[in-house]
C-alpha cells in the first residue's frame, strides 16, 4: 500500500523535490523564505557597523569629512555603476532560468562574475593606494603603521597628504579608516563569497541543472547578491561623499 | 507555475533608475547646501535619501519582493524594526549623555 503510493508520486514528482515538500512551490517558497531570514541576519551584522559609523562621525565630523575627501570617488563611482550592472545580470540569469532559456542564463551568470570580479579589482587598486599612502589603521600592516603625511598651509597641493578640514586631528582620521576598512572590507569578503557561489551556480547550470521548475539556487544566491549590493548602495555615499561639499570650501 | 516571472522591461528600467540614482548622489554630493539657505546636514538627508530610495527598488523589483508572500514583508519589515530598535537605544543613549551634569 504504502509502496504503491510512493511510486505513482515519484513518476510525477520533479527529481530535485525533496522527501519532506508537498510539491516544488512549497519547497522554492520555504527556501526563499529561508535566504531573507538569513539576510535579516546580515542586515543586523553590518547594521552594527553601519551604528559605529554614525556614532563616530557624529563626534568626529571634520576628521571623517577631511578622510572621506582622501577617497577616490572616481573608482567608488565607478564601483556602483559596476556592481549595479552585475545586479542586473544576476536578476537577468533568474529571468532566463524562470523561462527556461539555459544558455543566456549562464551567460548572465559568468557576466556577473566577471563585474563582481571587477568590483573586487578596483576595490584592490583602491586599497594599495591607502596602503602607499600609509592609510592603513593601527599596525594591520607591522612594518607600514598608520601615519600619512599631512598637507601643510602654504605648501603646493599634494593628492597623496591628507588635507585636514577645520582643526580634526590624524588620530580621529585613523578611526575613520578602521571604519571604512571593517566595512569595505567586510562587504569585499561577501563579494569573494558571491563569486564563490556563482561559480557553483555557473557549473551546475552548464550541467542543465536549474529548469522553470527548480531554480531555487539561482533565486537564492540572486537575493544574496542583491542584498551585497544595496550594502554598497549605502557605504558608496556614507564613505565617498559626505565632506565632498568641504572640499574647495 | 504560480510564480510571478518580472517582464524584462521593468528590470531595464530599475537598472537605468539605479545609475541615474547614482549619478544624482555624486551631483548632489558636491552642491554646499547649507550656502544655499538649506537646514544643516542637508547632504547627508539628500545622500542618504537617494540611497534609500535605490535600496528600495533594489528590494521591491530585483529581490521580487513586491510580487512576494505577506510573510516575506513581514520578515523584511522585522529587520528594518530592529535596525530601529538598534539606532534609537544607543543614540539615546549617546546623545543625551551631555544633559545632565553629574560628575562621574
Amino acid at each position: 500500500m504504502i509502496e504503491a503510493h510512493a511510486t505513482t508520486e515519484d513518476v510525477h514528482a520533479h527529481p530535485a523535490l525533496q522527501h519532506h515538500f508537498e510539491n516544488m512551490e512549497q519547497q522554492r517558497e520555504a527556501g526563499t523564505l529561508g535566504m531573507w531570514v538569513f539576510l535579516v541576519t546580515e542586515i543586523m551584522f553590518f547594521g552594527g557597523m553601519f551604528l559605529a559609523y554614525t556614532l563616530y562621525r557624529s563626534l568626529y565630523p571634520w576628521a571623517f569629512a577631511s578622510a572621506s575627501n582622501h577617497l577616490d570617488i572616481t573608482l567608488g563611482a565607478v564601483n556602483t555603476g559596476v556592481l549595479i550592472l552585475s545586479s542586473f545580470t544576476m536578476a537577468m540569469a533568474v529571468y532566463f532560468t524562470q523561462i527556461g532559456k539555459l544558455r543566456p542564463q549562464v551567460w548572465c551568470l559568468v557576466l556577473t562574475l566577471v563585474l563582481g570580479l571587477t568590483f573586487l579589482g578596483i576595490k584592490g587598486v583602491e586599497y594599495y593606494d591607502k596602503y602607499e599612502d600609509r592609510l592603513i589603521p593601527g599596525y594591520l600592516i607591522p612594518s607600514r603603521p598608520f601615519g600619512p603625511a599631512v598637507q601643510q598651509e602654504g605648501q603646493p597641493f599634494d593628492e597623496h597628504k591628507l588635507h585636514l578640514l577645520h582643526g580634526a586631528t590624524v588620530r580621529q582620521v585613523e578611526m575613520f579608516y578602521w571604519i571604512y576598512f571593517a566595512m569595505t572590507g567586510m562587504h569585499a569578503l561577501h563579494m569573494i563569497i558571491g563569486a564563490g557561489l556563482i561559480s557553483f551556480l555557473i557549473y551546475f547550470s552548464l550541467r542543465g541543472r536549474y529548469d522553470p521548475e527548480y531554480h531555487s539556487p539561482v533565486e537564492v544566491v540572486g537575493l544574496y547578491w542583491h542584498f551585497v549590493d544595496i550594502v554598497w548602495i549605502f557605504l558608496f555615499p556614507l564613505l565617498y561623499l559626505l565632506g565632498r561639499h568641504l572640499e574647495h570650501g | 507555475m504560480s510564480e510571478h516571472i518580472v517582464p524584462v522591461r521593468i528590470y531595464v528600467t530599475i537598472f537605468l533608475a539605479l545609475l541615474l540614482g547614482t549619478g544624482l548622489t555624486v551631483f548632489a554630493a558636491f552642491i554646499d547646501f547649507d550656502k544655499h539657505g538649506f537646514p544643516s546636514q542637508f547632504n547627508t538627508i539628500v545622500a542618504l535619501t537617494i540611497a534609500v530610495a535605490k535600496g528600495t527598488l533594489v528590494v521591491l523589483y530585483f529581490m521580487h519582493v513586491r510580487y512576494s508572500s505577506r510573510l516575506i514583508w513581514v520578515i523584511v519589515a522585522s529587520a528594518l524594526f530592529w535596525m530601529g530598535i538598534l539606532f534609537a537605544l544607543t543614540f539615546s543613549d549617546y546623545l543625551t549623555r551631555g544633559w545632565l551634569s553629574v560628575g562621574y
